[in-house]
């Protein structure tokens, strides 16, 4: 939980998230803001590094920009079937990661493809193995600011 | 989005991160045989076009005590729909909120936003918040909680010419 980790700790998290100058000694500045030393702030990102509570500093990608086409679909499988579902849905290697959720389409999953053009193939190849309609999600628009965690 | 060869070789180079020292876009800098202004200007030139979204910590939510996800849907008026979704994707709780296509009569929701807590009462609280500032403009909503993930593989930049 939360409440266990140190104030200061969770000043750092808090910053850490937030974006990094584009400057030569970029850690200082943060470092200023939270009242730490500069090699405080980065001895401590290590060590919360290793215990896993950070996993990764660096830039975030626009997955788009990486080239590409996503979308987001979802099926309703029958109970019976679910793993065998799951497995063909999985096979895939357009399948980037897949979800059971509790509704009646109870597998979510997310196809990456080159192309527009690929993804509906794929999507098309995925109905015609399970025998069951996959409703396709593409994203119309996107309200994404930034998330974070409030530690 | 269109990438040159610089931005696929930052990109690729970063992919694991940035390095952890006093002066990290020097380091990667030298290492890509660039100078650190180049590289600083190229890195602010792709946050302008989108490409970097922004330079900072990922968290392991688990360890942080944030273990609930709730992806809420609604059904909301057309017209009211790109002002809300703006407001929904300022919530701090909120990570992903995109407009996506209704499927009739089956699916009447048109907004997601994913909402994490660290309970399902939390993430049911927060859902009612996001209900009340959508207020006369939603019609119906829904939760769907992920019970097991089937897959999860990292996004992957495809490597030209290889």
């Amino acid at each position: 939980m939360t409440d266990t980790l140190p104030r200061q700790d969770r000043a750092l998290i808090n910053s850490l998230q937030d974006d990094l100058p584009l400057e030569h000694r970029p850690f200082a500045s943060i470092a200023d803001q939270i009242g730490i030393s500069e090699d405080r702030l980065l001895n401590r990102t290590a060590e919360l590094y290793d215990a896993g509570i950070l996993t990764r500093f660096g830039p975030f990608f626009d997955a788009e920009a990486m080239g590409g086409a996503f979308c987001l679909c979802a099926l309703s499988a029958p109970p019976e079937r679910f793993e065998a579902v799951a497995e063909i849905v999985n096979a895939y290697p357009e399948v980037a990661h897949n979800y059971e959720r509790d509704h009646r389409l109870n597998m979510w999953f997310v196809l990456a493809a080159e192309t527009e053009r690929d993804i509906d193939h794929i999507a098309g190849l995925i109905e015609h193995e399970t025998a069951l309609p996959v409703l396709r999600f593409p994203k119309l628009q996107e309200f994404f600011i930034g998330f974070r965690v409030v530690a | 989005m269109m990438l040159d060869a610089l931005d696929r070789k930052i990109i690729a180079s970063l992919q694991e991160g940035l390095p952890l020292v006093k002066t990290p876009y020097e380091k990667v800098a030298q290492e890509l045989e660039l100078s650190e202004e180049a590289l600083i200007s190229r890195l602010s030139s792709m946050k302008a076009r989108g490409i970097i979204r922004r330079i900072g910590a990922a968290t392991n939510h688990y360890k942080l005590g944030i273990t609930a996800n709730g992806m809420t849907v609604w059904d909301v008026d057309d017209a009211a729909l790109t002002h809300l979704g703006r407001k929904i994707g300022t919530l701090d709780f909120v990570s992903h909120c995109y407009e996506r296509p209704r499927h009739l009569p089956d699916w009447p929701y048109n907004l997601f936003a994913m909402v994490h807590g660290t309970s399902r009462e939390e993430v049911e609280t927060k859902r009612a918040e996001i209900a009340q500032l959508l207020g006369e403009k939603f019609r119906q909503s829904d939760i769907l909680y992920s019970t097991r993930i089937l897959k999860k593989t990292g996004l992957r930049l495809r490597q030209k010419g290889s």
